[in-house]
């Protein structure tokens, strides 16, 4: 076999960014050691082969999304790429401790919201901006969900700078998708590197369906309760993710219409007659829930279900009213909600956030979208986007005018650079910017699941990691050493 | 279990059944053609009609020629019933209840499906010889059963999909007997030929019933054939097998014992599978077979419709009421 045969990283691009693999001189990176090793032993036709029976697996398992207005037919697979992302035990436990002092305070913060207003009222946070913010449910003022928990599910986003620095880009409090993926990943790329990964260390995830439902269980006062995964639909982008979950946790997946409430309680429809249900994991966005109570047309929800929330008899996860914590502009006073109710300084930092409905950040804004990405605050899947140093003139006008005529809708933060991992491009291997979504489990305790979902923007140079607009994804070691 | 998914699952079960026979009926009359005398036509137009499609097929086709035949019932997404239509479905069932199904078993299915989907990219129908891919589907979907019969749990949801098979495979084997109805002799002093006789024969393997017929029966003759597949009580095909079977997943479902009825399902689909074990081959034959397999059609249908009503229909409020007051 010739030199050439074998993977070789000689023009592997370094400038500007930070690489999750190689130190700026060139230098691997202490963790990533044992895997550089072995890959450089793989010859290159060996790796597209790993790579293609990767997608044939995925294909044959059925891991797809469904993309909404795409024209190649609605089902996809999110593509894996077989280089894992490492992160060592020592940058982990940063994350870890970061994430948990996060979730920490935004639950202070939405039980205070809804109920005493302290934080509105100290003046920290405008109460404007939460009381007219589109995610506020005037229905849950006064309430306190069962055990007081109101994000029981988090999927972080962080992204890792130029300095080395991870910085949180969105908390993504609702329902955040994707740890289906990060589940059977581990699976695929398990068999792909057999042997490194048992003499690396590498943490586990496959425990996460088990303490997810441990979670829910938690949240009813039963000894057994029945616990449900609730869906929109077949239809739904997610829906393999939701039946996964299910099926990992041997637990029922229903719809809305598979429920009805009878004096404030939920039951299912079964072949045997209604049976109760105590807890739900709903995949299902706050208004259409339950058209009683709020989209009255939605078909999705049943009629009745946030009342028996409110009466006690239903648990939910996560807690309805939880996405006014996470709209783009509540983000940017994150760090100083943390400060207000834990009296501590961010462990992980945001991106700085210049708020349009604020007239000098507003005038730096419209100065210097070139230079900027701006975003719409309730916009999510990288859609109402502009990225201003890869956009053109047009657009940049187009933005200015859309901030002006409605600055509320806007904020903007400064172009970051992603930090970059080996990827598996056609034959070669080059660098790719990721992102990195951990998983944040808010049960008895917060915990932080030791892996994550690392999306990956395939197109060179791009910034995009979502999977509607052309990202894939990796798998994610977290190591037990430093 | 939830009605719906209870629903799907037996939808399941149905379309799974339905892809495998179509691909037995293509396999066996494309073999039926090879062995027809030198000037004789193929003859697809019975084997169309007998699927209850024809006037589809008439419509939208100007000829009975093989490869219009074969995309018609394997590959044409228009036809409700084609081999790929019904594993599309059977798959979307899978998808919807994909929590209740064992993963090697969702995994065979979608390979099943992305095969049919590759055989429409390669245009397998215009193949010298498409059967060879036909038989593949077949053999992938037997795969299916056997690796649902080691590793499914005999719960709830088995018998679901195992009542939604066994009312299709009645169905469709009340179906390929008609085939025979439908096919074209020459003359009338060809019934009792060597070709009336591979017209039989040709029947009996899309069943992979010929060796056993051969050896309980013997001898091909119209009644002895009508006998086994629909009346017969070992044969896992005939008529009277599949309604047993069916009723007794209805059974298990309900959690009755097997003696009676204990809703409408269970009525009728008792009162069809007596009638059946009562009657004999010379009622069949007073009827006249296709009549009589015209009727038992019926019949099969008003059971799926009970089925539907008793388990799957949207309990209104009243119903609800009255189950929760109990």
């Amino acid at each position: 076999m010739t030199k050439t045969d074998l993977m070789e990283f000689s023009n592997y691009q370094l400038e500007g960014v930070y690489d999750e693999m190689f130190e700026s001189g060139g230098d691997v990176r202490n963790h990533y050691g044992s895997f550089h090793k072995k890959i450089l032993d793989i010859p290159k036709k060996r790796l597209s082969q790993l790579q293609y029976s990767t997608d044939k697996t995925q294909l044959s398992m059925g891991m797809t999304f469904n993309v909404y207005h795409a024209t190649e037919g609605i089902e996809r697979i999110l593509h894996l790429d077989i280089i894992p992302r490492i992160i060592n035990g020592k940058e982990w436990a940063v994350v870890d401790k970061g994430l948990q002092q996060r979730i920490h305070a935004l639950n202070l913060f939405l039980q205070d919201i809804y109920n005493d207003r302290k934080i509105l009222k100290d003046g920290v946070v405008p109460e404007e901006l939460i009381l007219s913010s589109k995610d506020y449910l005037e229905a849950c003022v006064g309430l306190t969900p069962p055990k007081g928990i109101w994000c029981h599910i988090t999927g972080t986003d962080l992204v890792r700078n130029n300095d080395g620095k991870f910085y949180v880009l969105e908390d993504n409090l609702r329902c955040p998708s994707g740890v289906s993926y990060m589940l059977e990943n581990r699976e695929i790329v398990k068999r792909v590197f057999p042997d490194l990964f048992h003499n690396l260390g590498v943490r586990p995830v496959a425990d996460y369906p088990l303490k997810l439902l441990k979670m829910l269980q938690h949240l009813s006062g039963k000894d057994r309760p029945v616990v449900g995964v609730m869906t929109p639909g077949v239809y739904n982008s997610a829906y393999f993710e939701h039946s996964y979950l299910a099926q990992q946790m041997g637990i029922e997946l229903v719809t809305g219409q598979d429920m009805v409430v009878r004096e404030n309680k939920v039951y299912m429809q079964t072949t045997r007659g209604l049976s109760q249900v105590d807890v739900l994991y709903r995949r299902i966005d706050d208004t259409f829930l339950d058209p009683l109570h709020f989209n009255k047309d939605s078909m999705l929800g049943t009629p009745g279900l946030f009342d028996a929330y409110k009466a006690g008899n239903l648990g939910l996860a996560n807690a309805p009213g939880t996405g006014v914590a996470d709209d783009k502009a509540v983000y940017a006073y994150v760090p100083r909600i943390i400060k207000y109710y834990l009296d501590e300084d961010p462990i992980i930092e945001n991106v700085p956030t210049y708020l349009c409905r604020e007239e000098d950040d507003r005038k730096y804004v419209l100065e210097n979208i070139a230079d900027l990405v701006v975003k719409e605050t309730n916009a999510a899947g990288g859609y109402g986007m502009l990225i201003g140093p890869k956009a053109t003139r047009e657009e940049h006008d187009k933005f200015r005018e859309l901030i002006k005529n409605n600055p509320k809708n806007y904020i903007a933060q400064p172009t970051l650079s992603l930090s970059t991992v080996p990827t598996v491009v056609d034959k070669a291997i080059e660098g790719r910017h990721v992102d990195l979504r951990p998983y944040v489990l808010y049960g008895e305790n917060i915990e932080v699941i030791p892996g994550a979902l690392t999306r990956v923007a395939l197109v060179r140079g791009s910034l995009v990691v979502n999977s509607s607009q052309g990202g894939g994804s990796k798998d994610t070691w977290v190591l037990y050493e430093d | 279990m939830l009605s719906r998914v209870a629903n799907s699952l037996y939808w399941l079960g149905r379309y799974v059944e339905r892809a495998e026979n179509y691909a037995r009926f293509i396999e066996v009359n494309f073999n039926l053609s090879l062995d027809l005398p030198p000037g004789m036509d193929e003859q697809w137009k019975p084997l169309i009609t007998a699927t209850g499609d024809y006037e589809d097929y008439e419509a939208r086709y100007d000829s009975y020629s093989r490869k219009s035949a074969i995309y018609f019932l394997a590959f044409d997404e228009e036809n409700t019933n084609s081999i790929f239509t019904s594993v599309s479905k059977a798959r979307e069932n899978a998808r919807i209840v994909r929590e209740n199904l064992t993963k090697e078993t969702w995994e065979k299915l979608n390979e099943v499906y992305l095969t049919m989907k590759e055989g429409i990219q390669q245009e397998v129908w215009k193949n010298e010889n498409p059967a060879e891919f036909i038989r593949n589907i077949k053999y992938a979907i037997q795969l299916l059963y056997g690796i649902a019969d080691n590793s499914v749990a005999r719960t709830e949801g088995w018998y679901w999909v195992n009542l939604g098979q066994f009312l299709e495979r009645a169905d469709k084997t009340s179906r390929v007997l008609d085939v025979k109805y439908h096919y074209i002799l020459p003359s009338p002093a060809d019934v009792g030929s060597p070709l009336d006789d591979l017209h039989w024969v040709a029947l009996l393997k899309s069943v992979s019933g010929f060796n056993t017929y051969r050896r309980s029966y013997g001898n091909i003759s119209p009644s002895g054939l009508v006998d086994f597949l629909v009346l017969d009580t070992r044969f896992p095909r005939s008529i009277y097998f599949c309604l047993t079977e069916a009723e007794n997943c209805l059974h298990k479902i309900s959690g009755n014992s097997e003696k009676g009825f204990s809703n409408k399902a269970e009525k009728v689909m008792g009162e069809l599978r007596s009638q059946l074990e009562y009657d004999d081959i010379s009622d069949v034959v007073q009827h006249g077979l296709h009549e009589y397999l015209d009727n038992l059609q019926i019949k099969l249908n008003h059971i799926s419709d009970e089925i539907f009503d008793c388990f799957f229909r949207f309990k209104n409020n009243l119903v609800a009421d009255k189950i929760l007051q109990e």
